[in-house]
């Protein structure tokens, strides 16, 4: 494994702190999150995780009670200044949920659905790139026959599925992943997970998640939170065999959490 | 000194059964009346129905006829009012629910109409009559039109809203994560997803407005010829029933049941597709 250093990093969090209200939520959050590599986020639940996740594609402005101060740098724009129209952030930076949250509408349409919004596609063209979002989330040969019908026939592991389709069918550049196994089979959940460390190559994914041997299966950096505090970030490797605080460790280890 | 599970069961069982009796006896003391009602519309309309019903003109007392203008005018007349109600209700409930939910304008629009959806119908004919008949200085298919629209814009406004609330915050979320617009969010995603809740809401509209007499009795009014035009009075079929029961004319209070036997359908298969449409999807 290479060192953390020798990464270039996608995005840069600097002193990022962030408010539900009056609550502290993050606090004073440092980190570099490296380029075609998959980054874990553990720790237990309010620490914080999906609050950072949720900063990166600016997600929390839906609600208005909620304010983020600090940096997150994006190829050399502070994403949470930004001018860009909030839309174009998040075509760059995609998101799949904790729950599948296929539209209403088609299983062709769901993936269209993103594209149409930021390209004119000729219909064979739009064909190719559903056929080709459907075969990186390994969803194509499943649904090849029934692109018409409703995407909520589909099981539990089939919608999550076509949500990554549907997240990168607009090829973005980082994929957010916000517990995408939490709802799934085991089954399911080793697809998805192969899925994941397919998809590092063209893309950085941040992944949070509850599941400690996911995070050791399928990322290659890990951060360790507690109570918006980040307590720990490095290689899964080392995160995993010799963690350098022992909270970590107590986390890791299932002394606590 | 405690019972024992047994007897504690022995009690539940009772009061299960005896609660069980109760509300079967309040079904069916509920159903008497629907059946009866049901049988002697279907009875007597369907004596009173043939094929003049629908293509002559409302009869003088003691003459052949029909109902066709009285149908004619009810059909452009809730047609009309649904048209102009919808959207407009459907626009306020998207307001309501996507907009600003919690603003003080939505609070006092929620709040009056709450009120408008509670309003007796025959305060908002008067209404009309004051705005429109009033002012025209004649009654007129038009005011009944209005008076109509005004029953129709409450509930589908409310129905909008109910519906649009129930839509998963999740799917709300996913859309916006894609980079949709909030327009395109509210268009593609949210309405689709509860579209079919809102159509219910519009067909029980409609079916609420197709029965109602009182918005008509001073804004239409009635009239016994054909009349295409709407800027006079036109016949509808409610207004034609309540005048035709209420006469002392065999033939006129036979067009009456068939009048209401007709309505009665009409309202049934609206509910009926209601239903199907809020069934939900396998």
């Amino acid at each position: 494994m290479q060192p953390i250093t020798q990464n270039q990093s996608k995005i840069s969090v600097k002193n990022l702190n962030f408010y539900y209200g009056k609550f502290h939520a993050l606090k004073n959050i440092n980190m570099e999150i490296p380029e075609n590599q998959v980054t874990a986020f553990i720790g237990p639940s309010g620490c914080g995780k999906s609050t950072l996740l949720r900063t990166f594609n600016r997600m929390f402005e839906l609600y208005p009670e909620q304010r983020a101060e600090g940096e997150i740098v994006l190829d050399g724009e502070n994403l949470l200044t930004s001018k860009q129209d909030v839309a174009l952030i998040r075509a760059k930076v995609g998101m799949v949920f904790q729950k599948p949250t296929p539209f209403p509408m088609s299983i062709f349409d769901n993936i269209a659905f993103g594209v149409k919004l930021f390209e004119n596609l000729s219909k064979s063209e739009m064909e190719e790139r559903v056929e080709w979002a459907l075969h990186k989330a390994a969803l194509w040969n499943e649904v090849k026959d029934k692109l018409q019908q409703s995407g909520s026939g589909l099981s539990g592991g089939q919608q999550q599925r076509l949500c990554i389709a549907r997240g990168i069918a607009i090829k973005p550049e980082v994929l957010l992943l916000d517990e995408p196994c939490s709802a799934l089979d085991p089954i399911s959940t080793a697809k998805v997970e192969e899925l994941i460390i397919e998809l590092k190559q063209d893309y950085t994914v941040v992944i949070v998640t509850h599941n400690m041997q996911q995070a050791a299966r399928c990322s290659d950096f890990t951060a360790y939170m507690y109570l918006g505090d980040l307590m720990e970030f490095g290689q899964t490797e080392q995160m995993f065999f010799k963690p350098q605080r022992k909270e970590t460790e107590d986390y890791i280890t299932g002394r606590f959490g | 000194m405690s019972d024992t599970k047994e007897q504690m069961f022995e009690k539940r069982r009772k009061v299960n059964q005896m609660a069980i009796a109760l509300s079967m006896g309040a079904m069916a003391f509920g159903l008497v009346w629907l059946v009866w009602i049901l049988w002697d519309t279907i009875i007597l309309g369907i004596g009173g129905l043939n094929l003049s019903t629908f293509t002559e003109m409302t009869p003088a007392p003691n003459d052949a006829g029909g109902l066709a203008n009285a149908i004619y005018g009810s059909f452009i007349m809730v047609g009309l009012a649904t048209l102009i109600g919808t959207p407009i209700g459907i626009l306020a409930g998207i307001y309501l629910a996507e907009y600003s939910p919690k603003s003080f304008l939505s609070n006092v629009t929620r709040f009056v109409n709450e009120i408008l959806l509670s309003a007796p119908s025959i305060v908002i004919g008067l209404f009309v009559y004051n705005l429109v008949v009033a002012t025209t200085k004649t009654f007129s298919g038009w005011a009944g039109v209005i008076a109509l629209a005004l029953i129709v814009i409450p509930v589908v406004i409310r129905t909008t809203e109910n519906m649009l609330l129930l839509v998963p915050a999740g799917l709300r979320e996913a859309a916006y994560a894609l980079g949709t617009p909030k327009w395109k969010v509210i268009v593609g995603i949210t309405l689709k997803a509860a579209s079919s809740g809102v159509v219910t809401g519009i067909l029980l509209a409609v079916a609420r407005i197709s029965g109602e007499t009182a918005p008509l009795l001073f804004t239409a009014l009635n009239n016994q010829f054909w009349n295409s035009s709407l800027s006079g009075p036109v016949a509808s079929l409610p207004v034609t029933i309540f005048k035709f029961a209420m006469s002392p004319y065999q033939n006129w209070q036979e067009l009456a049941w068939a009048g209401v036997f007709l309505i009665t359908v009409a309202v049934l298969g609206l509910n009926i597709l209601a239903r199907l449409l809020t069934r939900p999807q396998s």
